[in-house]
Order: C-alpha cells, then structure tokens, then sequence
C-alpha cells in the first residue's frame, strides 16, 4: 500500500468525524493488520500441513529398519546420512538433473509465453472465432491424461522424437491449463488500460508486454511454479519417451531404481523423495514474493 | 468494475472505425497462432485420435500391427453401461467430488484471505507451508497418512480416544475409507488453490474496502459484497479446475487403497488406468470419454451457476 493511498483514505476518514475507531480506519486505510487470532488458526493448520513433510525429512536421515517399526516414532534414533550416499553412488544424479531442469524449465518458459498471449487475447481481443477457440482449449483441459497417451507416442515418434528433449518437451509447450489462468486473470483487469494506451497510438503488441505483462506478474508467478512443478514431477509420459538411460529424468530414475528389490526401502524413498522436491521449493521460494505485488490498480476502477 | 465496463464497451465499438476493428482481429490472430500451432499438434490431434480409438477394438498387440484393427462402433460403450466396476466407480467419482470440490474451496479461499489479511509476521513461512503438500511426494503423503489413519496406534485414532470414540479402520471400512480419502485430497490439493486465489485477491482495489469500511461495512459484509464478487472469475477458474481434477481422481485411491475395499475408493480414471494396464486401449479410452462427457456438463454448469456476464 503506498502512502499517498494511506494519506488519502485517513484524510477521508477524519473528514468523516472525529468518532471513528482506531480499528475502523486502519481498515480503511487498507492496512487491517492481522489479529491474533488469523495467526493462531493459520498456524494451527499450518502443523496439519507441514506435519507429513516434515516426517518425511527425518525419514531420510534414518535406516529403513528403523521406518518400519510400529508405532513409528517422530525422531531419528541412529540418524544417517546412507541413504542419501546410496542414492547417488547408484544413480548418475548430475544427468538426470540436468535433464530433469531442461525439461521443466523449457516447458514452464513456452507455458508463460504462449498462455498468456492467447490468454490476453481471449481476455481482451475481438475476433471471430474466439469462442470456439476458448471451447477446444477448456475442451481439451478435460479429456483424462492418459487416454491419449498412444496416439501421442505414436505421432512422437513419427516425428523422430523418441528419446530426445524435444520429444519430452513438446507435447507440453503449449497447455490449456495457462491459458484458462491467464485469461480468468486478464479479465479482471481493467480495459480502460488498453482504450487509453490505443488511444495513444501504442502498438497491439507494445500494450501486451508493456502494459498487461507487468500487471500480470502474480499470475505468471503462480502459472511458473505450477507448471515447473507439473513438469518437474511428471512421470508416466518421460517413462513411455526416454527409453535409454541418458534421457532419464529425476523422477523417472528414481521409480525405476525404487522398483524391485529396493521397493521396500522407504529410506531410500524418503531421501529421493526429498531430493526432487528440493529444486521446486527453491523456484517456489524465488517466485512467491510476487504472488501479492505487481497490481497497481489503485485509482481505476 | 463488470457493470461499468458493460456500459462502457458498446460506445468505444459504435466509435471505432472498421479498420481499427480489422486491426484488433489480427492482433487477436497473431496472439494465438503460436499456441494454436503447437496445441493442434500435439493436444487436439492425439485427442481427436484416441476418441477414434474408443470406436474400435485396439489393444496393445495390435500397436505394431495396425491393419488388424477393426471399427466396432459403440460397442465398448454399451459393454460399458453393463459393467458394474464401472457403475460402481462412477457413484464412488460422484461422492468424492460432490464432497471434496466444496470442501477443498471453502478451506482454500478460507487460508487465502488469512494470509491476504495483513500478515506481516512469517509471511513467507506460511506461504511455503500451506503448498508444502503440493510439492511433496505422493509415495511420502501415502506412508505418513497412513500411519495417520491406522486403527490401533494412530494419531487419528488416539485423538478419538481421548474423547472416549471408539475410531474405525478407516481405510478398510466401506464407509470410511472414501470419505477418508476426501479429506487427504482436500489437505494435498488447497495449497494450489490457495496460491491461486491469493493471486485473485490481489485484484480486489484496496479502496473498495476502505469506502464500504468508512461506511461501517464489517468485516463479513465487505468479503460478501465485495470479495466474492470480484473474485468471480478466479473463483470460477478454481471451481472448474478442481472439479476437472477431482473427477480425474487416480492417485489417493491408487496409493492408499488400491480401489478397496470391495472397490469402494475405484475411481472412473483409476478403472480407466487399469483398462490401459491390462492392454484393453480401447475400452479404457471410451470410458476416459464417458468421463469426458461428464466433466464436460458439470464444466458447463458451473460457468452457468457462477459464470461471466461476457
């Protein structure tokens, strides 16, 4: 909240009368600080939350005959960093990142880029057609995943994109997801923005990565995490595409190791487990700040 | 800022020339051919293809013999209507997300407008811990919850206990183990909601709040009028989306309790996956697309029930 909006609606507060409380015009200066109590509730829920996560942290610092014991208790007895050593002298980790990262990274890049075009242009844009456009890609958004997973293999590897990057990445640069997002977004922005800027002279183009993108930035901070960690995690697709080993990616790997004679192994489980969500809390962490900034609608309206 | 913007629009239109019209149409053109290319490729191609499959008798012997397969018009489907796994996966589809999509919002929008209401303190603390669920794996969620839900020595359980219930085996009772897996899905799923409703919130003008404030609006009454309204779309958007995703559901049920018991937990999509499993393509893709067919009308009613006035 800037100041000059505080000064403003104090100003228009006092003008009201002397008899407002303290609470009523911090509220109307936008500022409603939290009550105890809103900490108190999230908080709790917050242990509700966090309590799995945290168990499976601890799990990957203790032996596997230690996971199965009943009751399972909260704390490593003999904590241990061997799960861990075994994870990566077993699996050429620095592969399967590394691809794991291309991939999730291209598809988030193209996500934000194609989604948020046609989603401006559903949004904001008139042209015949647009409708039925908006039908096929909610359309789309709703056919079960794997149903087409054969007829996608199949033009994939006609393509000559069996196991390489472009035939993981492809078949997801361009979602529906986003576009459903980004145009729901662009909606509640205001058209007088984009009147104005035409009015101005300023170039279709020029208005979408000038004045919409910056007003964009929560959504796209929100459509970056959630595709990344889409991408990131997927699994059953990389598994029918990257048939030799140096095309693995993270997750894929790891299934295949934890199959078989290591199903068992939760300690195993838990320190791949952890391994592969590390990256995405860490673009998580990077994009959440812009989740309740970038929107300055103050004065429109 | 919809009514104002509906009153606005039709006088800029009569004041637009027909070139500046042409001009917006091939913006709109430009804006979606990158997406549209690549969408007709590898989205509606492969979909339009499997929907074909649905008509035939492929399965996964026929993949390298493509020759031997035979168009049997609607016979995977009414073999469909006559088979009572599927029957029962459908009611169970339709309990778990006549329950869990309500549910899964109310607790979303609920933890968004907290962490919207001037938390200053762990801010970012609270953020990552409501998605923590999100991005932690389904394999780990599956162990811990159920040792959550264990009948004898489980936290649930033992809670229950204290206040002299006596709690049930959860995952084995037929009566339990679905409404069990709701709220494991709601507790997995908030955080994205959360996420995206806080990025909704973010739309809300400040001095909407503030005029209705000095006007001695409460707290309730300006989240009523004012929130909800304006959050319309966002909320419209988490709505589908969960229930898109709710009516897909496939990996509680296929981490806690493989479809039991007496297929109580089965899902449509989990039935389906099994289908492809067992190599049945063509039966698994007509039932995805009775699914389809199904989300598609709860899809087109909620636009209706909460929908735009576009």
């Amino acid at each position: 909240m800037t100041t000059q909006t505080r000064d403003a609606a104090q100003a228009a507060a006092t003008t009201q009368g002397p008899r407002r409380s303290t609470r009523a015009r911090r509220a109307a200066a936008g500022e409603p600080h939290a009550q105890p109590w809103i900490y108190a509730v999230l908080g709790a829920g917050l242990v509700l939350l966090v309590g799995p996560f945290i168990w499976m942290l601890l799990g990957s610092f203790r032996p596997n005959r230690e996971l199965q014991e009943v009751p399972p208790s909260w704390l490593p007895e003999s904590p241990t960093l061997d799960n861990y050593r075994q994870l990566f002298d077993v699996l050429d980790f620095p592969t399967f990142f590394f691809n794991s990262a291309v991939v999730a990274t291209a598809i988030t890049l193209g996500n934000l880029v194609f989604c948020s075009m046609l989603g401006y242009a559903l949004a904001k844009l008139r042209f015949p057609g647009k409708r039925a456009i908006f039908a096929l890609v909610l359309g789309t958004l709703m056919v079960p995943g794997v149903v087409t997973f054969v007829p996608l293999f199949v033009l994939v590897s006609n393509l000559g994109m069996a196991n390489s990057f472009p035939g993981l990445i492809f078949p997801f640069l361009a979602g529906p997801f986003g576009v459903f997002l980004m145009r729901q977004f662009i909606l509640g922005l205001p058209d007088e923005l984009i009147q104005a800027a035409r009015v101005d002279g300023a170039s279709e183009f020029r208005i979408f990565a000038s004045i919409i993108m910056p007003l964009c930035k929560p959504v796209l901070a929100t459509l970056g995490i959630l595709t990344f960690l889409t991408s990131w995690n997927q699994f059953l697709w990389p598994l029918v595409v990257a048939q030799s080993e140096d095309k693995y990616t993270l997750p894929v790997a790891l299934a295949i190791y934890s199959i078989g004679e290591r199903r068992a192994d939760y300690g195993l489980l838990m320190a791949g487990s952890v391994v592969v969500v590390v990256p995405v809390l860490l673009v998580f962490l990077a994009l959440q700040k812009h989740f309740v900034r970038g929107i300055a609608m103050t004065g429109i309206k | 800022m919809a009514t104002v913007t509906a009153g606005a629009k039709p006088a800029t239109r009569r004041g637009a020339s027909g070139g500046a019209r042409r001009r917006e149409a091939l913006a709109g053109y430009a804006f979606a051919l990158p997406f549209l290319l690549l969408f007709l490729v590898f989205t509606v191609g492969p979909v339009l293809a499997s929907l074909g499959m649905s008509f035939t008798d492929l399965r996964s012997a026929d993949i390298s013999n493509p020759l031997a397969v035979e168009g049997v018009g609607l016979e995977n489907y009414t073999k469909l209507m006559n088979d009572d796994s599927f029957q029962q996966a459908g009611i169970n589809t339709a309990y778990f997300v006549l329950l869990g999509v309500p549910l899964t919002i109310v607790l979303a929008l609920a933890v968004a407008v907290g962490l919207n209401s001037g938390i200053t303190r762990f801010k970012t603390f609270f953020r990552v811990g409501y998605y923590l669920p999100v991005v932690t794996s389904i394999v780990a969620i599956a162990v811990v919850w159920r040792f959550l839900l264990e009948p004898t020595s489980g936290l649930v359980n033992t809670v229950l206990g204290y206040v002299g219930i006596d709690g049930p085996a959860w995952l084995e009772s037929t009566t339990w183990a679905m409404p069990s897996l709701i709220v494991m899905s709601a507790w997995r799923n908030m955080g994205t909601l959360v996420i995206i409703f806080l990025a909704g919130l973010q739309t809300v003008p400040a001095e909407m709040h503030e005029a209705a404030a000095i006007d001695g609006a409460g707290a309730w009454g300006r989240f009523r009028h004012i929130t909800l309204p304006m959050l319309r779309p966002t909320l419209l958007f988490g709505a589908v989306i969960t229930g898109i995703g709710y009516l897909q559901f496939f990996e509680e049920p296929f981490v806690m309790t493989q479809g039991g018991p007496l297929d109580k937990t089965l899902s449509v999509a989990y039935y389906a996956y099994n289908q492809f499993g067992f190599g049945n393509y063509s039966y698994a893709a007509a039932m995805s697309y009775v699914l389809f067919v199904v989300i598609a009308v709860v899809t087109f009613l909620q636009f209706k029930w909460l929908g735009e006035k576009d």
